[in-house]
């Protein structure tokens, strides 16, 4: 056997080149596709380049200035925020709740699970515009179910009305981030020792106790990774809003990335568009920081 | 404080009888022992009392309460320390022992002096800070216990808690379990295969294969006179031999059993003794400082009776055993039990 192999080292078995050349392409990715546009959009916000135009000048803090001054921004920065922690809260509350059925054996769970999952697979562009029939002034599917049911006296203008509009939104990024978040409780629960939960059932806890008290704390390293991901996906999604409501009504609605695609892109300023979009960065690094410790520190069985 | 009354209970999971019609009944704090192999239905049995599992069939009191139907564990009365100790990792030692009675709606400061008193009692008070993972495992075993304890339940349920310690620390702890039972005198059921662990701790043992008990007794009744050539076989290190010895005296087809102890070189015995000699063809010999074991078979027994016999002789028999030679070996006769082949049950003869 030995001796068919070859007896000189080969590339196999040199593992601090072979490891480069397997990691080289990776980091070339990042690089060149995340780094440098990453690079050259911070460099674009302290200048005053338009799109359709070469000439590039330094603009110093101007675009900040600007921007700050603006309060169309100040309000996209406010609903980034608030889209952003509302839709997550939604999240965490929906997929613990959703995890706990999965756990649970029942007829048509795998067609269950595969419908969960469909949200997740469906493109954002697709399922945005089908969203935005279900929010429709006059088809509204939820405002002809309330009707019907007798709750809903009046009309509700889902993409209208500057509130409810954001509402609609939060809804929307929920649904998208759910069943990803589901998925995870779901491997997280399963992942909790069943002797402890039957611990807890015998020594006394009964289901909200034993859901707060031991399952929680114990899902909180998992949820935080969810969460994680969620605030990433919802806060640099552009899709959802600029399908369902274009920043309207009246720029009531724009979160940062529309903002900036509005500005830069569609306006051809590209230095506001650029400062814009570097507004979500030190936002998702302190997000990622925090969770990322979070998720250190109740690391199940850690805590010091 | 209670008895547990089991009638004719059974669980079934599909066409597997894990536990097949089982009556049972545990007197107020006795230390009772579930003694089987794997797959025997002692755990399924234990997890029944403690209500994680439904009976199937049957009947289960605790104290003057039926609990089979709907009864939760919580309600019960009962406490239960897992084989993994199932303590709760991201809670510090106190607040694990305190977790039931949080459950219960303690006040806080009744749950304070609980949790002081019971960690005293095991020798714990300066964990009470640590987190789970911080301990050994006699540690946790400790802290388990100590969870198990301040809920004052009406009866333990132990699923094998020190299948998890070294060989060392098994026995020590047995000891504090032991002494621990009897000083707060709570009803005990306890789910071992370590048949060491059972005739050391159990008041009485319950020795259970394939979902049946076999047997009930006390350590010396079931090891002295088992019901059945299982019980002979699975209780004592080495096992009971049993041979098919020919003797005319007995009815045709009965297997002989002794056990290795009392299957000793003829001439350590006294003269008065009332003895059956046999003639023994010594295999090997292994020698284990305290005792001997001798390998070897039986002369002279029925055909086919070609069954590996070992005699345990004790460090205080220096005679020279040498291999591969034939040797008169006897046993009191007092020592011998009979068994049906067939049945396997006992015989007395």
């Amino acid at each position: 056997m030995t001796a068919r192999l070859p007896p000189r080292r080969t590339l196999a078995d040199r593992e601090e080149v072979l490891g480069a050349l397997m990691l080289g392409p990776a980091l070339a990715y990042v690089i060149l596709l995340v780094g440098v546009p990453f690079a050259f959009a911070i460099v674009l916000g302290f200048s005053n380049a338009t799109a359709g135009s070469l000439s590039f000048g330094w603009a110093g803090l101007q675009n900040y200035t600007a921007i700050l001054a603006d309060p169309i921004f100040l309000r996209a920065l406010r609903n980034s925020v608030v889209v952003t922690v509302g839709s997550q809260v939604l999240v965490v509350v929906l997929a613990t709740a959703a995890a706990q059925v999965f756990r649970a054996t029942f007829r048509g769970k795998r067609f269950a699970r595969f419908v969960l999952l469909l949200p997740w697979a469906v493109p954002v562009s697709l399922a945005a515009i089908a969203w935005t029939w279900i929010f429709d002034s006059t088809f509204s599917v939820i405002n002809w179910t309330l009707k019907a049911a007798g709750l809903l006296h009046g009309w509700l203008y889902w993409l209208g009305d500057p509130a409810l509009a954001l509402l609609a939104i939060i809804i929307v990024q929920a649904w998208r981030i759910f069943p990803f978040a589901t998925v995870i409780v779901l491997a997280g629960l399963s992942s909790i020792p069943q002797e402890i939960v039957e611990a807890a059932i015998v020594d006394g806890a009964g289901f909200w106790r034993r859901l707060f008290r031991v399952e929680l704390p114990l899902l909180l390293p998992v949820v935080a990774v969810a969460v994680l991901f969620g605030v990433v996906y919802t806060a640099t999604d552009l899709g959802v809003v600029y399908i369902l409501t274009g920043g309207g009504p009246a720029n009531t609605t724009h979160v940062l990335p529309t903002l900036a695609f509005q500005r830069g892109i569609l306006g051809a300023d590209l230095g506001q568009g650029a400062a814009i979009a570097v507004f979500l960065l030190p936002f998702l690094i302190i997000v990622a920081i925090g969770m990322l410790r979070l998720a250190h520190r109740t690391e199940v069985g850690g805590a010091r | 404080m209670a008895g547990i009354e089991i009638r004719s209970l059974r669980k079934h999971f599909g066409d597997l009888h894990a536990v097949d019609g089982v009556d049972l009944s545990i007197r107020d704090g006795e230390f009772l022992v579930l003694l089987g192999s794997s797959g025997s239905g002692k755990t399924t049995l234990l997890r029944m009392i403690a209500g994680l599992e439904r009976p199937t069939s049957g009947e289960i009191h605790i104290g003057d309460q039926r609990v089979d139907g709907d009864v939760p564990p919580r309600a019960r009365g009962i406490a239960m320390v897992f084989q993994s100790y199932a303590l709760y990792p991201h809670r510090t030692v106190f607040q694990n022992i305190a977790f039931p009675l949080e459950a219960s709606r303690t006040p806080r400061k009744q749950i304070e002096e609980k949790v002081r008193w019971a960690a005293e009692l095991f020798s714990i008070t300066r964990y009470l800070d640590r987190y789970p993972r911080q301990l050994s495992g006699g540690e946790r075993q400790r802290v388990a216990l100590c969870r198990a304890l301040v809920r004052d339940p009406k009866v333990f349920l132990l699923d094998e808690p020190l299948a998890n310690l070294d060989a060392k620390l098994r026995n020590t702890a047995r000891d504090d379990l032991k002494r621990f039972q009897r000083r707060i005198q709570t009803t005990t059921v306890y789910v071992t295969h370590d048949q060491v662990e059972a005739m050391g701790l159990g008041d009485r043992i319950v020795v259970m294969e394939r979902g049946k008990v076999r047997q009930i007794g006390t350590p010396h009744e079931v090891y002295e006179d088992p019901v059945d050539t299982f019980v002979a076989t699975f209780v004592g290190q080495p096992p009971m031999n049993l041979l098919d010895a020919g003797d005319p005296s007995l009815p045709p087809r009965t297997l002989t059993g002794f056990r290795p102890e009392h299957f000793l070189p003829k001439s350590v015995f006294g003269a008065g003794e009332d003895l059956r000699t046999f003639r023994f063809a010594v295999r090997r010999v292994e020698y284990l400082g305290s005792d001997r074991y001798v390998y070897g078979a039986v002369a002279g027994g029925a055909p086919g009776a070609h069954a590996t016999i070992i005699a345990k002789l004790p460090a205080t028999i220096a005679l020279a055993i040498p291999e591969g030679e034939t040797h008169e070996f006897a046993v009191p006769r007092r020592a011998l039990r009979y068994f049906d082949p067939e049945t396997g049950l006992r015989r007395k003869g």
